[in-house]
């Protein structure tokens, strides 16, 4: 899978991992802005206020 | 290398270096065999130890293999859960928190630039606002109308959580729509703020922007400012206690007096304790300090910082 990535990116090796830095910066962007703020709605353990 | 003879015995037919066996026909069929199956090098070996020589070619890449990918992904997603536990514990605050900070003090400023009702008592409120008059705690303080549930009505400041810790105030203190969404709730209920009895206020401790994550810091004397259109109402902490989370007795206007009327005007925060638990609650008390009207600029609870 990540191989046939590598295979696909074109340019020599150190255009390869610029762009795989790119690439993995917009997908923490994504899992950090959206994603996991999304998925926190259903698994947020906490109760902060008394009395329930 | 392996492949190079395969080759040129292939090409040149039976001419090569080794004699053509039977075993070299099982191997060339089983060869044709490896071309679909990619699997079959150890069968080749087996038969004949000189067809050994007779390796299948191995393609310029590999195919990806079923598991080779299922393992992949089983590594990412790993990764991925990791990152999470990363973002609840420590990068998801931070960038909620900022964002949230940003919302806070675009609220405060637009109350700022609201023209005052109430002219100014004397002198210009810029020239010197931390000498600005503040109303004694027994002066008249303005209180605000019961807010209607989600209502955006205040900003709180803590200096002592640092100079850009601040966080809006909404009515209520729905789990969901209030405090998983980085607001400080305020209990329904409760005083407003400088009304003459308890105002109550929730917040997370950690995830969601953690408004309250260094409650436990306080120190006696600690500013606690609420900005609202009318002003800043500055309150001072005085002492932290752990409760379990039945104990709505520090929601009464005399916080833990049962039966007592209301004499005077206090603060009460409550957050979940130990933090990144819920089993008790951590709560913060606070008594009035002063009022400083939005004409007078900010107080000096506000510019001067913490002390110590």
């Amino acid at each position: 899978m990540y191989a046939a990535l590598w295979r696909i990116l074109p340019g020599p090796a150190w255009v390869r991992v610029l762009i795989l830095l790119v690439l993995l910066a917009a997908v923490l962007y994504g899992l950090f802005w959206y994603v996991f703020p999304w998925v926190g709605q259903f698994i947020n353990p906490q109760e902060a206020t008394v009395g329930g | 290398m392996l492949c190079e003879n395969h080759t040129v015995n292939e090409g040149m037919g039976d001419d090569g270096p080794r004699v053509a066996g039977p075993g070299e026909q099982t191997s060339r069929r089983a060869l044709r065999l490896a071309a679909q199956a990619d699997s079959a090098g150890p069968t080749v070996a087996a038969e004949s130890p000189a067809t050994t020589t007779e390796a299948p070619t191995p393609r310029p890449r590999r195919r990806a293999s079923f598991l080779g990918v299922l393992g992949e992904l089983l590594i990412t997603a790993g990764v991925v859960a990791l990152l999470y536990v990363a973002w609840q514990m420590w990068i998801g605050d931070m960038i909620i928190g900022s964002q949230k900070h940003s919302e806070a003090s675009a609220l405060s400023q637009s109350w700022l630039q609201q023209p005052s009702e109430t002219p100014t008592a004397s002198g210009s409120p810029s020239a010197s606002p931390s000498a600005a008059p503040t109303a004694p705690a027994d002066a008249v303080v303005p209180v605000m109308a019961a807010q209607d549930y989600g209502q955006k009505f205040g900003v709180m400041f803590i200096p002592r959580f640092g100079p850009n810790w601040q966080f809006t105030i909404a009515a209520g203190t729905g789990r969901h729509d209030i405090l998983d969404a980085g607001e400080i709730g305020h209990y329904p209920d409760t005083a407003m703020p400088g009304d003459v009895g308890n105002t109550v206020y929730a917040a997370h401790r950690w995830t969601s922007g953690a408004p309250f994550d260094p409650i436990d810091k306080l120190v006696i004397g600690d500013a606690i400012v609420i900005q609202t259109p009318d002003g800043w109402y500055t309150y001072r902490f005085r002492t932290l206690e752990y409760v379990q989370d039945t104990q709505v007795e520090v929601l009464l206007p005399v916080p833990q007096q049962v039966g007592m009327a209301a004499n005077g005007r206090y603060l009460t925060l409550t957050s979940c304790a130990p933090k990144l638990n819920m089993l008790e609650r951590i709560i913060a008390y606070a008594v009035f300090d002063s009022f400083t009207p939005t004409s007078a600029g900010p107080p000096a609870s506000l510019t001067q910082g913490v002390t110590a």
